[in-house]
C-alpha cells in the first residue's frame, strides 16, 4: 500500500516537519534540531526504500488529487529521480545531524526558524526532482531558492550581501526558465514532461522551441553554477554559516544538474537538442572551462571554505561534462559523481565546520602539525575525502572519473579527456598544499621544549557524521561496479 | 512592416520590459534599483504568459450563463492565468526576501551602493 504513495510521502514528510518544528520549537527550542534529524532521517529511509522498490517493480507515476495527467500535476518517480532523491535525503540527514553543534555556536537562539527553513528547502529540492510538470518545477525551484537565500544569509558579517547577490542572479535564472517553459507551452499546449516529449520532434525547427531550450539551459545553468554563471557561488558558500554550507553545497547545485539531465535526456532527447546546433557539446565546453577555472581559482585561495567552494564549481563541471557526452559511460560516470561529490563535499565542509567550531577559523595558512594531533579523527576524514577528490583508487572519486574517462574515449573526445586529467593534477595541488601544512609544518620549530597538542576533537554528534561519510567513500569505491550497473540500466536511450 | 509591430504589441512590450529588467540587474549600482530591475524582469514574463492566453473574439475566463462553455473558443485560456497567479505570489515572496536582506545589509554597512559596499567588505 505504502509503495504507491511513496513519492508524495517523501515530500509530505518535509511539509509535516516544517510545521512540527515551529510548533515544538516555540515550546522547547532545543527540540528543533532533533526533530529535523528525525524528519530528514525518515525521508532518507523512505527514499532508500523507494529506490529499492523502483529496482524491483519499476517507476511510479503519482497523480495528485486523482486528476490524471496531463490535466493534473504528477510526481514521476523513475530511476533518475529516485536516485537523486536518495542522494539528496541521505546526505541532508548527515548534514543536519552534524549541524547541531554548529547551530549552538554560530546562531544561538535561531534554531527553530533555521531548521524549519531547512525542511522547506529540502521539500523544494525533492519536489524539483520528483515533479513531472514544468511549471510545478518552477514553483519548487523558487521554494528551495527562497529558503536557500535565507539560510545563506545566516552567517558571517557579509553573508546577507552574498545572499542578496545569489537572490538577484538566481531569481533572474528562475525567471528565464519560466519564460523558456512558456515558449514550449505555446508550441505544445501542455506542461507535463511525459506528455510533451512526443510532441516536440514535430516542432524541431521551430524557433520558439530552440529559444525555449536555450532559456531553460541558461536559467538552470545559473542555479547549477555552470561556468559563466557561477559568480554567486564562492561568496555564498564562504560567508554562510558552516551548517548552511554543509547542507546546501553538496546538494544545491546537483539538483539543478538534475534538471539539465531531465531536460536534455528525457524532455527533448539528445538528437532533438542537437538538431539545430550542437548544444550538448557547447554545454560540455562550458563545463570544461568551469572545471579548469574552478581548480585554478581553488589553488589561489587560502581559506578552506572558499577553496572548497571553487572546487565545487569545478566538480559540478564533471557532472555536466558527463551529461554532454550523452553516452552510457558518461551518464553513469556523471550520476556516480553526483553521489561521490555529494558525500565528499559534505564531509569536507563538515571538517571545515569542525575546525571553525574548535579553532574559530579555517584559514589554511594557519594550519600546522598540531592539528592532526589535536583533531585526529577530523583530519583523518579530511585526508580520506581529499584523496577521493583527487581521484586515487580505491576511493570513490577515482571511479566516477574513470567512467567519465571511458565516456570521453567512447566519443573520441580527447579534449575533454585532457581536461579531466589536468584538473585531477590541479586537485592534487590544492589538496596537497593542505596536507603539507598538516603533516610537515612543525609549529614549535626552534623552540626548546616542544609540547604536543592534546586530543581535543569535536564531540560525537559532529564527529560521527564526518567519520561515517569518510568511511562510506571507501565503501562506495569498492561497491562502484554494483552502483554503475544500476545506473547503466537507468540510461534512457 | 508596421503590421508586424502593431500586431504583436503585447510581445514587444514583453521584450522591452525584459531588456529594461536585465539592464537594471546588470548595470545599476544601487541595490534597490537592482531589485526593481528584478521585479520588472519577472513582470515581463508574467505578461508573456498572460498574452499567450488571448484569442480573437473570446471573453475573460469567468463563467457567463449566456456564453456556452463547451465552445472553448468563447473563452480565453484560463490555465496560464491561474499559473501566473502562482508566479506573481512567488515574485512577491522573492521581493519580500530581497528587501529583508537589504535591511540586514543596511543595518550592517549603512550603505546600499554596490561599490561602497564592496569597499567596506574588503
Amino acid at each position: 500500500m505504502i509503495e504507491t504513495h511513496l513519492p508524495a510521502l517523501i515530500a509530505l514528510t518535509f511539509v509535516l516537519f516544517s510545521i512540527l518544528i515551529p510548533a515544538f520549537g516555540l515550546w522547547r527550542r532545543e527540540l528543533s534540531q532533533p526533530l529535523a534529524v528525525i524528519g530528514s532521517g525518515l525521508a532518507g529511509g523512505l527514499s532508500i526504500y523507494g529506490f529499492i522498490e523502483y529496482l524491483n517493480h519499476g517507476a511510479i507515476r503519482y497523480s495528485f488529487g486523482g486528476w490524471e495527467p496531463p490535466v493534473g500535476i504528477e510526481f514521476v518517480y523513475d530511476g533518475l529521480s529516485g536516485f537523486f532523491v536518495m542522494v539528496i535525503n541521505v546526505v541532508a540527514f548527515f548534514s543536519i545531524w552534524h549541524s547541531g553543534g554548529i547551530a549552538k555556536r554560530e546562531f544561538p537562539g535561531k534554531e527553530m526558524p533555521y531548521y524549519a527553513l531547512a525542511m522547506l528547502m529540502l521539500l523544494g529540492f525533492n519536489g524539483i526532482v520528483m515533479t513531472g510538470d514544468l511549471f510545478n518545477l518552477f514553483v519548487f525551484l523558487e521554494i528551495s531558492s527562497l529558503a536557500g537565500y535565507a539560510l545563506i544569509a545566516i552567517g558571517d558579517r557579509p553573508a546577507p550581501y552574498a545572499a542578496f547577490r545569489y537572490l538577484i542572479i538566481g531569481t533572474a535564472g528562475g525567471t528565464l526558465y519560466l519564460l523558456g517553459a512558456g515558449l514550449l507551452y505555446t508550441v505544445t499546449g501542455t506542461l507535463n514532461i511525459i506528455d510533451m516529449t512526443p510532441m516536440l520532434p514535430h516542432f524541431a525547427e521551430s524557433t520558439a522551441v530552440v529559444a525555449g531550450l536555450i532559456l531553460m539551459i541558461v536559467g538552470i545553468g545559473v542555479k547549477a553554477a555552470l561556468f559563466p554563471m557561477h559568480g554567486w557561488l564562492p561568496d555564498s558558500y564562504t560567508y554562510a554559516s558552516s551548517s548552511s554550507t554543509t547542507l546546501i553545497a553538496p546538494i544545491g547545485t546537483k539538483v539543478a544538474a538534475y534538471v539539465l539531465f531531465r531536460i536534455i535526456f528525457y524532455l527533448f532527447g539528445v538528437d532533438l537538442v542537437d538538431a539545430t546546433a550542437p548544444f550538448t557539446y557547447l554545454v560540455g565546453v562550458l563545463a570544461c572551462i568551469g572545471i579548469i577555472y574552478g581548480s585554478i581559482m581553488a589553488i589561489a585561495q587560502s581559506e578552506l571554505k572558499r577553496m572548497l567552494a571553487y572546487s565545487s564549481i569545478s566538480q559540478i563541471g564533471y557532472i555536466i561534462m558527463g551529461l554532454s557526452l550523452a553516452n552510457p559511460w558518461g551518464f553513469a560516470g556523471a550520476l556516480l559523481h553526483v553521489l561521490n561529490h555529494a558525500v565528499m563535499k559534505a564531509c569536507l565542509f563538515m571538517v571545515a565546520g569542525n575546525l571553525r567550531a574548535k579553532e574559530g577559523h579555517s584559514d589554511i595558512s594557519l594550519f600546522d602539525d598540531s592539528y592532526r594531533k589535536k583533531y585526529p579523527w577530523t583530519m583523518t576524514a579530511f585526508s580520506i575525502a581529499a584523496i577521493s577528490m583527487i581521484g586515487l583508487p580505491p576511493l570513490a572519486g577515482f571511479f566516477s572519473k574513470w567512467y567519465l574517462v571511458l565516456g570521453t574515449i567512447d566519443n573520441s573526445n580527447w579534449i575533454f579527456l585532457a581536461v579531466i586529467v589536468i584538473s585531477s593534477l590541479l586537485n592534487a595541488v590544492y589538496f596537497f598544499r593542505v596536507y603539507e601544512k598538516m603533516y610537515m609544518m612543525d609549529p614549535y620549530k626552534g623552540q626548546k621544549e616542544p609540547k604536543d597538542g592534546e586530543y581535543n576533537d569535536v564531540k560525537g554528534s559532529m564527529l560521527w557524521p564526518t567519520s561515517i561519510l569518510a568511511v562510506s567513500l571507501i565503501v562506495i569505491g569498492f561497491a562502484n561496479a554494483v552502483i554503475v550497473g544500476v545506473l547503466l540500466d537507468i540510461f534512457p536511450m | 512592416m508596421l503590421e508586424f509591430f502593431i500586431g504583436h504589441y503585447a510581445y514587444w512590450l514583453v521584450i522591452i520590459l525584459l531588456c529594461v529588467g536585465i539592464y537594471g540587474i546588470l548595470f545599476k549600482k544601487n541595490l534597490i534599483k537592482k531589485t526593481i530591475g528584478l521585479a520588472v524582469l519577472q513582470i515581463s514574463v508574467v505578461i508573456y504568459w498572460v498574452a499567450i492566453a488571448s484569442k480573437e473574439g473570446a471573453t475573460v475566463t469567468t463563467l457567463d450563463p449566456n456564453i456556452p462553455v463547451d465552445q472553448v473558443a468563447n473563452y480565453l485560456n484560463p490555465l496560464t492565468h491561474t499559473l501566473m497567479l502562482t508566479a506573481i505570489v512567488v515574485g512577491v515572496a522573492t521581493l519580500g526576501v530581497a528587501f529583508t536582506l537589504l535591511m540586514a545589509i543596511y543595518n550592517r554597512y549603512e550603505t546600499l551602493d554596490e561599490q561602497e559596499l564592496l569597499d567596506k567588505i574588503q
